[in-house]
């Protein structure tokens, strides 16, 4: 079948690519640009695994056709964290609260949350709850996952990413440095 | 001291930036993509596979069946050998692979897949405890499978009876005995990431990638089958993204390595969700139950007849009913107890390990009963549980370990919580159960900790972490016995060739026997120092401490480990190595081959409330108390408990699977079975733990992470018998089975 050739902007950067034009999103950002960060469950939009967000609304990435996506803004989880690799005050609070256990499903979590909090900033906890129905997590970290959102929602906007970074348990700049000798 | 804090968890920061690998992300050059061929019946006698149409495409580079592997066809299982590698002659249940074939992408994989010619006779299928019973019920397994076994010309795979005390005398104590039969459907473990296996040629061996919790014994069956040494395959485990029990065993990994070393390329397979439906399940009971009580409610009795509805291999399953029943009677005084478990092999998908490992199935049906006991005979629940509790200490199974906790303590607390004592509001209904699980009974853990020159660690443990959150475990122990902050420990994992055997992950041992492994490779790196520290000092090594992360000398003086390490090392540098080992040793005449390493104990008390008018339950408080021993991590500690909690209520009131008459299965997939979402949870969900440092693990812990799921549907069943007086005896709690319940219509089975 002949390949068609897209354009998009995937996690800042414009990406022209080929797809098969019966691939779905899913298949194309997995195999065709090796992001691998977007998960494959379910395949029939019900777990939320392969949510991804299209020009600002999340979507699960199974459902849409990678044709469908030309000319549009993509992220994906491999997006979240800053240029200097830094984290986003979500994906900080996720790893504070505990909310990442086997994290099959996190990326996805990660996005619907993250298109959540763009559209309503200070969610109440039915509002994320309904906010991240369509995302199955089987460790059932349910509790955690909307902590983590609840605490990325109260962080002060342009607030230092890592912000929640808890003190080391041990002072690490207090440790001598180490004195080998040269060979 | 890192223990006893939350640290981040080790491996965190790459599941939430998408950068974990797990099997279907790892990258493999060069790869072939599988696709499983089935034939859409329970059972069915296989004449012909033709796979030239398949061929004819080009990119299908094989269609491989059961003619492709050497005869007889190898067969592997943790239990018994029965499985072949692919079916055999026989479709045995509905999914059951016929053949497998291979092409250069996946969509051709998949139109190959679909231009497999599969010739076959459907034959008649047993997919219920009755059918496969019944006098003339066809066999599922091949008989000579099992020689010499009385029972191999039944669907009975084994038949396990525990006995003690004497019941004939017990009975005629009993001023009142209770009876009832108690249902627990087919769910499945629907871990988010599916199955995936891949294997590839490697040198004169092979390498195999799987999801595995139990690399070592996957390494044995692939040893096995392809008839090489242990040190020529090498299995690779990337952290499962969920495995619950249902990645512990192999399933397809032996047909990959077949395939790779026929075609000399890597293969991989991806399962879709539905066919990891029909790789793995839990075995579903019948359970009766009769305890005879006295007037004021002590136990005098408890006499069980269980039936598990195994698959068409045993896998592990035998050994879930084997283990599940052991401690069926509960965490009870009971002076007299007969236990018959029988586990019955049917037409369906092979169960095996299922969080809870076979006990959720009898503390169903056993504190169902009890509940019901209460009422008849007018003494409270929550009393009840208390007057026949065992207190620590107490051999309450004769020959297996004592009650190793205050168990009471951990129910006060759940009815303390949940406001037993006070008016139940309006409406609403409150139940109590209690739940405990026998942990490993044999065990075997090996870790290599390096002591790196510049006092950073390398811990070296095969446990898997699927989510409990092992590498966070290992790395706060070692941080804290060497000095390190638990930034600068590594913890590698999931290479047999790296890594130093470990037996399983399963059982929530790796805390503790795992963990005492790696402690005790982190002594003998302490005893190295200590040398190292009497050598520099010019004192007695024997005056020298090393303890949680100093070094004391006879003076008083404290030294850094650091300081120690850097000294001692001297101008070549290098690092420190430890070997730890942790055994719990097999006892042949004890009926499980062991006794307990620990117990898991839960107490779960909830409220909720039954729309009368379409039987819908809502859960409004959910209470569970764990006994952990000593919380390792509190935050992990957490996620385990409410998120087994949770995964109680999927059984409890939503999931099971819906078979047709010819045996298949009719809800295969996301849409139609349904697992708990965000708007499914507790509207309050409080989760409390007992630490008492009792537990034979570090620093006093014990396992934790099936407990709370273990009692979670009689609580909940007791609750809605509380509100609206009925009693189901059959899981799930479907709002149809509620309303069935509340008009008086009988309630449908989930397996014809």
């Amino acid at each position: 079948m002949t390949q068609l050739e897209l354009t998009a902007t995937v996690n800042g950067r414009q990406r022209t690519f080929a797809v098969e034009p019966h691939h779905t999103l899913l298949e194309s950002l997995r195999d065709d640009l090796g992001l691998t960060g977007t998960k494959e469950c379910c395949l029939v939009g019900e777990c939320g695994a392969c949510t991804v967000i299209v020009d600002g609304r999340s979507v699960d990435a199974c459902l849409m056709l990678a044709a469908e996506a030309d000319g549009t803004t993509i992220e994906t989880v491999e997006g979240l964290a800053g240029p200097a690799a830094e984290l986003s005050a979500l994906q900080a609070a996720f790893l504070d609260t505990g909310a990442a256990q086997c994290g099959f499903c996190i990326p996805g979590q990660l996005m619907s949350a993250h298109a959540l909090l763009a559209e309503t900033p200070h969610p109440s906890r039915a509002e994320i709850e309904e906010g991240l129905a369509g995302n199955l997590c089987r460790c059932a970290g349910y509790e955690q996952i909307i902590e983590a959102v609840q605490r990325a929602a109260e962080a002060p906007a342009g607030a230092p990413a890592r912000a929640h970074l808890p003190e080391p348990s041990v002072d690490v700049a207090a440790v001598p440095d180490a004195k080998l000798a040269p060979q | 001291m890192s223990v006893g804090t939350s640290p981040r968890r080790g491996g965190g920061r790459e599941r939430v930036t998408g950068a974990q690998h797990y099997v279907a992300d790892v990258p493999i050059a060069d790869t072939l993509h599988v696709k499983l061929v089935t034939f859409d019946h329970a059972r069915a006698r296989i004449r012909s596979i033709d796979g030239s149409a398949a061929l004819a495409l080009p990119g299908v580079r094989a269609v491989f069946s059961a003619a492709d592997l050497p005869s007889p066809v190898p067969r592997f299982g943790p239990q018994l050998r029965d499985r072949p590698v692919i079916a055999d002659g026989e479709v045995k249940y509905h999914g059951d692979p016929v053949a497998a074939v291979a092409a250069e992408t996946k969509d051709l994989a998949e139109a190959g897949a679909a231009l497999v010619r599969v010739d076959a006779e459907p034959l008649p299928a047993v997919t219920s405890i009755g059918a496969c019973l019944a006098p003339d019920a066809p066999l599922v397994q091949d008989p000579s499978l099992r020689p010499d076994d009385p029972l191999a010309g039944t669907n009975v795979l084994r038949e396990h009876r525990y006995a003690w005390g004497d019941l004939a005398a017990a009975e005629t104590e009993a001023e009142c005995v209770v009876e009832g039969t108690y249902a627990f459907p087919m769910v499945t473990q629907f871990a988010i990431e599916p199955h995936a296996f891949a294997a590839a040629p490697d040198g004169d061996g092979i390498v195999v990638w799987s999801a595995i919790q139990h690399p070592n014994w996957l390494q044995r069956v692939i040893a096995s089958v392809l008839d090489l040494p242990l040190s020529k395959v090498r299995i690779l485990a990337p952290d499962p993204g969920g495995a619950f029990g249902g990645k512990q065993h192999a399933k397809y990994e032996p047909l990959l390595a077949f395939m790779a070393l026929r075609l000399q390329r890597p293969v991989r397979l991806v399962l879709s969700l539905e066919e990891s439906f029909q790789a793995v399940r839990r075995g579903a009971s019948e359970i009766r139950f009769r305890t005879g009580f006295r007037r004021d409610g002590t136990i005098v009795f408890r006499d069980i007849e269980a039936s598990y509805l195994i698959g068409a291999y045993a896998d592990i399953a035998d050994r879930t009913v084997a283990k599940g029943s052991y401690t069926s009677a509960g965490p009870y005084r009971v002076p007299a107890c007969r236990i018959v478990a029988r586990s019955v092999l049917s037409n369906t998908v092979p169960s095996t390990a299922f969080r809870g490992f076979g006990n959720p199935q009898q503390i169903w049906a056993g504190e169902s009963n009890l509940d019901e006991a209460a009422r008849q005979l007018g003494i409270d629940p929550l009393e009840i549980r208390l007057r026949n509790l065992a207190p620590a200490g107490h051999p309450f199974i004769p020959g297996d370990t004592p009650a190793d906790g205050d168990w009471a303590e951990s129910l006060r607390r759940a009815a303390a919580r949940i406001g037993w004592d006070e008016p139940v509001p309006d409406g609403r209904g409150r139940g109590i159960a209690v739940g405990l699980k026998s942990g490993p009974t044999t065990g075997l853990s090996y870790s290599t900790v390096r002591l790196l020159a510049d006092g950073s660690v390398v811990v070296y443990a095969g446990t898997s972490d699927m989510g409990q959150g092992a590498r966070t475990i290992f790395a706060q122990i070692a941080a804290g016995e060497l000095g390190a902050p638990v930034e600068w420990v590594t913890v590698v994992m999931g290479d047999t060739a790296v890594v130093p055997y470990d037996q399983q992950t399963s059982a929530s041992r790796s805390s503790v026997l795992m963990g005492n492994a790696v402690l005790n490779a982190c002594r003998e790196i302490q005893r190295r120092l200590a040398g190292m520290a009497a050598r520099l000092e010019d004192v007695a090594e024997a005056d020298v401490v090393v303890d949680r992360g100093e070094v004391r000398l006879p003076d008083e003086r404290v030294l850094s480990i650091r300081d120690v390490l850097v000294r001692g090392l001297g101008r070549l540098g290098g690092e420190i190595i430890g070997v730890g080992e942790f055994r719990k040793e097999a006892e042949p005449d004890h009926p499980l081959g062991g006794t307990a390493a620990f117990y898991e104990f839960n107490a779960t008390a909830v409220e909720v409330s039954v729309d009368r008018e379409t039987g819908d339950l809502t859960v409004h408080r959910h209470v569970t108390v764990s006994d952990v021993g000593r919380a390792l991590n509190p935050s992990q500690v957490r996620g385990q408990d409410e998120g087994a909690a949770v995964m109680g209520l999927g059984h409890t009131l939503m999931e099971h699977y819906l078979l047709d008459d010819d045996g298949r299965i009719r809800n295969l997939g996301a849409i139609d079975y349904r697992i708990p979402t965000s708007m499914d949870l507790p509207k309050a969900m409080e989760s409390e733990i007992v630490e008492n440092g009792d537990g034979p693990g570090p620093y006093g812990a014990k396992g934790m992470s099936e407990g709370a799921l273990l009692c979670v549907a009689p609580a909940v069943a007791a609750a809605v018998r509380n509100a609206v007086g009925v009693d189901i005896r059959e899981l799930p709690l479907t709002p149809e089975r509620v309303w069935r319940a509340l008009n008086g219509l009988p309630i449908e089975a989930s397996t014809p």
